[in-house]
């Protein structure tokens, strides 16, 4: 079973404070989503309302065309995993994940296959006797899944479910995550605040900031043409590198200038740009490490991060400002070297004072 | 103490290796002294008088003399004694009136008050008021309830023409006004001990629920109730401790009476001691009140031990 859930200008206040303001998002069938925010973004409010734990203050929320947001929240047809998984502590595993069935009086045998197809899944059949207590996080993890998917529901929805696992198992319940919605193929509603998750995980990302959703898209596009400055900062690490420029527009591109002098020639239309200052934004794979003078600026190098595929390296320009810059793994550049920085001009992004984004054109 | 520091693997270790390393764990005598004033007090006012009573109950002593070792001679005269056999009765079924009564009340209104409403808040301080009251405000106010012709009672029948039930003068009915006055003195406790029990079960299981399909007494019977299952045993367990110890009530509304029907074991142990000085009587009275709460708090202590399920 499968459903796609349109959310039409919700808003939600918790007193005199906004926490979502006119939110409007289509959720295709099928489709792996994920709300990517920082705390307190109205990410978790939103699952939650879609859920029915949190009542709509406006707007509707619809599945399969059908509106939902004034039923109960078991009768909308949804599972939901808890950050704390939320089981029930004096029940076995089993009982755990019978519970909701038996309450709409689903016949007992169907329960036991239901059960015993998801402790399949899970490989857990050697837990459906213990009681959560008993478990460890992993397996509690797992229990919590199994439950959501005995009920067979139109929609799952996941409210940070790893970030209660230690690093090792929250990559490999991921990939698990992963394999599951191909299995399934069910839709599902992922909030998170861990970026890594999100990329990895979604068909397409909500980055939600602020009471609103600043950009939907697919990781890539996310990543690569970032529709904010929030965005362009909060997605990546390290964060995109930010310098505050001024334009000459006077060319077909712009070409931005810093403080102390340096430019970069962008290839983002001068004709799309209005005003003369900007903030410059750049990645750090895309400022490359060049010797002395041959790149757009020279840096002193501050700090190198070896994360073995790549080196991190934090340079200090002339006006102290600091660049973060990649190369290679193996990279010879030690603290205090002084360095060339090549900006790649078909990768630079540039932000105007309210944050919204210019690209160079898509290739 | 000692023997841990003597064989404590650090000191023997450290002989002839290096200076011996501090273990800020190893036992020292001075720390004694933080616990001396307590034991102190412990010792002469539980400890000493707990044994000089079951001495006591091996003597006949009056408050002249400590009187001639007569053995089990004591408790064999209140197995004889109907008055005291009567008074065991009467406390059982004291116990079996107010426990069940105060633990299913307090969850109850444990339940109904379990919100974050201000009305809430007015209630469970109003609910629970009634516990700050001494015995003597409590009998008394239920006197004047209870009281023939002009009390409340009397007075509320009266409107409907009917005669009040005699709380306090009818055999029958004589130990169940000092239950309901127990009742209405002890609510808060149980009542406060169910509502502390209720707000520790995570919000979280509720939502799991209601995405369950789980209506209210469905919540309730599988969710809420065993969730404060081990509460419920240590209402119950305090409460048995609690009201075996019946006296104030009983002696200010009844004097134990009518025909000794609502004289409890403590007030039969004040009779024979203090008013008719058969220390050694009483003394032995004591020490089978204090197995009945003994029996009762080994209880207590057996069911909190075994954490059993709680995730």
């Amino acid at each position: 079973m499968t459903a796609d859930i349109e959310i039409r200008n919700v808003s939600k206040q918790f007193g005199a404070m906004t926490v979502l303001d006119h939110l409007s998002l289509s959720i295709r069938a099928r489709e792996f989503i994920v709300f990517l925010g920082p705390s307190g973004c109205g990410k978790s409010t939103l699952l939650r309302m879609i859920a029915g734990l949190e009542a709509v203050d406006s707007g509707e929320i619809a599945i399969n065309n059908e509106r939902i947001d004034h039923l109960p929240p078991g009768k909308r047809g949804i599972a939901m995993v808890f950050q704390s998984y939320a089981l029930y502590p004096h029940m076995t595993v089993r009982d755990n994940m019978a519970f909701g069935l038996a309450n709409i009086g689903v016949p007992g045998k169907v329960i036991e296959a239901r059960i015993n197809e998801a402790a399949r899944i899970l490989e857990m059949p050697h837990l459906l006797d213990r009681k959560p207590g008993q478990l460890s996080g992993g397996q509690r993890q797992r229990v919590a899944i199994g439950r959501a998917i005995v009920k067979e529901p139109k929609a799952f929805l996941f409210d940070e479910p790893l970030s209660n696992l230690d690093a090792a198992l929250r990559t490999r319940t991921r990939i698990e995550l992963a394999q599951l919605h191909q299995r399934l193929q069910s839709t599902m509603i992922f909030v998170t605040h861990d970026q890594v998750e999100a990329m990895t995980l979604a068909d397409r990302i909500v980055v939600m900031n602020n009471r609103k959703i600043d950009q939907i898209g697919t990781p890539m596009e996310i990543y690569e043409r970032p529709a904010t400055k929030f965005v362009a900062g909060f997605v990546g690490a390290p964060a995109m590198n930010f310098v505050d420029a001024t334009l000459d527009r006077s060319g077909k591109n712009a070409t931005a200038r810093f403080a102390d002098g340096i430019s970069v020639q962008t290839e983002i239309a001068s004709s799309q740009l209005t005003d003369d200052n900007y903030t410059f934004g750049i990645r750090s794979e895309d400022v490359r490490i060049v010797a002395a003078g041959q790149g757009n600026a020279d840096g002193v190098v501050d700090v190198l991060e070896r994360l073995g595929e790549r080196t991190l390296i934090y340079a200090r320009l002339g006006d102290g400002q600091q660049i973060v810059g990649s190369d290679a793994g193996n990279s010879r550049v030690a603290v205090g070297d002084r360095i060339g920085l090549a900006f790649d001009g078909q990768k630079s992004h540039l932000f105007n004072e309210t944050g919204r984004a210019w690209h160079a054109r898509e290739a | 103490m000692v023997d841990r520091l003597a064989t404590s693997p650090t000191a023997t270790l450290a002989v002839g290796v290096r200076a011996p390393t501090a273990d800020i764990y190893a036992p020292q005598w001075r720390n004694f002294i933080f616990v001396a004033p307590f034991l102190f007090f412990f010792t002469t006012l539980l400890l000493f008088p707990l044994l000089w009573g079951m001495w006591l109950s091996f003597h006949k002593a009056d408050t002249f003399s400590s009187g001639n070792f007569v053995g089990l001679g004591n408790y064999a005269r209140l197995y004889h004694d109907k008055v005291f056999l009567q008074s065991i009765w009467n406390t059982f079924y004291f116990a079996l009136l107010t426990v069940p009564t105060l633990a299913l009340i307090g969850l109850f209104l444990a339940l109904c008050l379990n919100r974050r409403t201000r009305t809430a808040a007015v209630l469970r301080t109003l609910f629970f008021s009634s516990s700050v009251l001494s015995v003597t405000i409590v009998t008394l106010i239920w006197r004047i309830v209870f009281i023939p012709n002009v009390g409340l009672l009397s007075t509320i029948y009266g409107w409907f023409g009917a005669t009040a039930p005699a709380f306090i003068s009818d055999p029958s009915l004589a130990m169940i006004g000092i239950a309901i006055a127990t009742i209405w003195w002890c609510i808060g406790l149980p009542m406060m001990l169910f509502l502390s029990a209720l707000q520790q079960i995570p919000q979280d299981i509720y939502e799991a629920a209601a995405l369950d399909n789980a209506n209210r007494w469905q919540t309730l019977r599988s969710i809420t109730l065993p969730s404060i299952k081990r509460t419920f045993i240590l209402v119950i367990i305090i409460q048995i401790v609690l009201q075996f110890q019946l006296f104030g009530q009983a002696w200010l509304m009844t004097r134990g009476g009518p025909n000794n029907l609502t004289k409890p074991i403590v007030l039969y142990i004040y009779d024979t001691a203090f008013r008719r000085w058969d220390l050694g009587l009483g003394a032995a009275a004591s020490e089978i009140l204090f197995i009945l709460i003994l029996v009762a708090a080994m209880a207590q202590y057996l069911v909190t031990r075994s954490r059993g399920d709680q995730a």
